[in-house]
């Protein structure tokens, strides 16, 4: 990807003699209007990181100070990340976030796979019927199924258990479609020796299918990580239990019991933050692809 | 079963025996529906059943307390378009849709159009304008309710060291919507402008070359070439944008709680409440439904004027 970027300067480079002048003087003063553009949205940017960081390494005093100030008079402190700890939810909600996603991406994937490559690859009856349906569905948005799925979960007796949280969040049509389309681009070849061979197609799909498959699968995965990771309103509806709520959730109740404690609310929202920025920064090129893949789903 | 089998014997019985045939059919019908039936299971007991059952409840005047399980009809359809609240929620959504879509979109093309032109240190950029979507809504309201807190926050501290007057930012009904507003922009305008780098860069290099053997600027070959090469992407980014902008219910939950005085509460939370708080489950699921129309008939509108635009 940066090859690709960094090869459109080179066009102006490389222009008749003629015309040389008129870029070569004016491409410095783009290219320095360009940066600083670019410099100042990635500021405003960073901005509420930063003021959030600054905040949290504040004593609870210098924090509610109405001086405000980047750098405390008080010194910075660890305290709010010590009461944070004390506390001891952050990292109860982190396991039960991480639990949750890690489920809700592995589900997502075995079923969403399968059922894309029958839809890519089986001819079987009632294929174009499912295939539409499957179609349709991206359309349905989830707020709309939180009160029926929320009655449904009391009688299936699920609330306030991993399983109310990680059931309903498997569904992924769109990423069964993204996997279909991405199926459909391997060369049929590939599995032909094998069908003479007899192989069953369910050794076709693990053997040859989801070897060629790994970028999309990781992308898909990516995706459905992210998503539910940060998935706020139905683990929000779906648990009371203190003690399985994930992170977006348990910090909505911090807020509420800490009330003004600012330092305090900024740690555990940068200590919630921290395992996915985490993870960003060292997969960030697969993360990006991953994104840049799956993103345009509804296509 | 029948049918098929019947019309496959005369074609092809020169070729293969038929008892074959027929057991490939077989085969086919039953791998097919089997490799889908793990995620068929899913989907109609946690999509199918809920999305039916939803439309049986929003007939009957059910509450969370079970009373009342009677069916009464479109009773409270009827109540629903009648409910000024409901209405107010709904023109929320909307309006928030619109303002929001716009920034998002638009500060999404130039982050990818400055990227574009080839800086240094690529990574550095995309991490700071993408970084924001990773984080939970939650975190991202905690950074925004202590950065517009009135008296301690960062920005009408800035605002008046510059000589203009502060803002009660969530706690004017005026402003708390473009607050939000702007939460949001910082929030996910990460996920449009990886959308938007990626398809830039896909533009072939070809079509600058010859442009800029033409003499064209960096701005001429931006509004003819790059904007016109984006327009699919474009039309796609708007069309995920508002579906998703429609959904809104988290930042407003938390940073304003739909205040003040219902001057941000979107139509998702008045579902919420009539639901959860009220405990009208029989008339917040048909409230669910009437936003449900709103999102089919949107996707429609939006669907053929991308394929208009397209053809």
């Amino acid at each position: 990807m940066a090859t690709q970027s960094l090869t459109l300067p080179v066009p102006e480079a490389t222009a008749p003699p003629a015309k040389v002048q008129q870029p070569r003087r004016k491409f410095p003063v783009g290219k320095t209007a360009v940066t600083t553009a670019a410099a100042v949205l990635a500021v405003l940017w960073l901005i509420p990181f930063a003021w959030a960081t600054v905040t949290a390494f504040k004593s609870e005093t210098d924090a509610a100070s109405p001086k405000v100030s980047w750098v405390p008079p008080s010194g910075f402190t660890v305290d709010a990340f010590a009461k944070v700890f004390q506390d001891g939810n952050i990292p109860l909600w982190t396991w039960n976030s991480l639990y949750t996603s890690a489920a809700i991406t592995v589900i997502t994937l075995v079923i969403s796979a399968l059922v894309a490559y029958a839809l890519s690859r089986i001819d079987f009856r009632g294929k174009k019927i499912l295939m539409t349906v499957i179609i349709a569905s991206i359309i349905i948005p989830p707020p709309v199924l939180m009160i029926p799925l929320f009655y449904q979960m009391v009688g299936l007796r699920m609330i306030d258990t991993p399983w109310a949280i990680i059931l309903p969040q498997v569904i992924h049509p769109a990423m069964v479609f993204v996997l279909k389309k991405f199926f459909d681009q391997i060369p049929r070849e590939l599995e032909e020796a094998a069908v003479m061979d007899g192989a069953t197609r369910m050794r076709i799909f693990a053997q040859i299918i989801l070897p060629l498959s790994r970028p999309i699968l990781a992308a898909v995965a990516i995706f459905v990580f992210i998503s539910a990771w940060n998935n706020f309103l139905w683990p929000f509806i779906s648990t009371n239990d203190g003690s399985i709520l994930t992170l977006p959730v348990g910090l909505q109740t911090i807020k509420s019991a800490y009330g003004i404690q600012y330092a305090q609310n900024m740690a555990s929202a940068l200590l919630a933050a921290l395992p996915l920025i985490l993870v960003f920064l060292f997969f960030q090129r697969q993360i990006i692809k991953g994104v840049a893949t799956t993103g345009l789903a509804g296509t | 079963m029948s049918s098929p089998t019947t019309t496959a014997t005369p074609r092809s019985s020169a070729i293969a025996p038929p008892a074959r045939i027929i057991s490939r059919r077989r085969r086919d019908n039953i791998n097919g529906w089997a490799f889908a039936a793990p995620f068929l299971a899913f989907f109609l007991v946690f999509l199918v059943w809920p999305l039916l059952y939803g439309f049986f409840m929003s007939m009957t005047g059910k509450s969370l307390t079970g009373a009342n399980d009677s069916l009464i009809g479109f009773a409270n359809y009827a109540e629903a378009l009648a409910d000024s609240d409901m209405w107010r929620s709904l023109g929320n959504t909307l309006y928030f849709t619109v303002i929001s879509t716009v920034p998002l979109v638009l500060v999404a093309l130039v982050m990818a159009a400055l990227l574009n032109v080839g800086l240094p240190a690529q990574w550095l950029w995309r991490l700071s304008y993408f970084a924001p979507y990773l984080l939970a809504s939650t975190v991202v309201s905690l950074f925004f309710t202590w950065m517009y807190n009135p008296q301690l926050g960062l920005i009408n501290d800035s605002l008046s060291k510059i000589g203009l007057p502060k803002v009660a930012w969530l706690n004017d009904p005026n402003v708390a919507m473009w607050a939000i507003v702007i939460a949001t922009l910082w929030w996910t305008v990460g996920f449009n402008f990886l959308l938007y780098l990626a398809a830039m860069q896909n533009i072939p290099a070809q079509h600058y070359e010859a442009a800029s053997l033409d003499g064209a600027g960096a701005w001429r070959q931006f509004f003819s070439i790059t904007l016109p090469q984006l327009a699919p992407t474009t039309v796609m980014i708007v069309l995920l944008q508002v579906l998703a902008s429609l959904k809104i219910f988290d930042q407003v939950y938390q940073m304003t709680a739909g205040g003040p005085s219902g001057s941000t509460r979107p139509v998702v939370q008045y579902i919420f409440e009539t639901g959860f708080t009220g405990y009208r489950l029989g008339y917040s699921a048909a409230i669910s439904y009437i936003f449900f129309g709103l999102i089919v008939i949107v996707s429609v509108l939006q669907f053929f004027i991308a394929r208009r635009r397209s053809a």
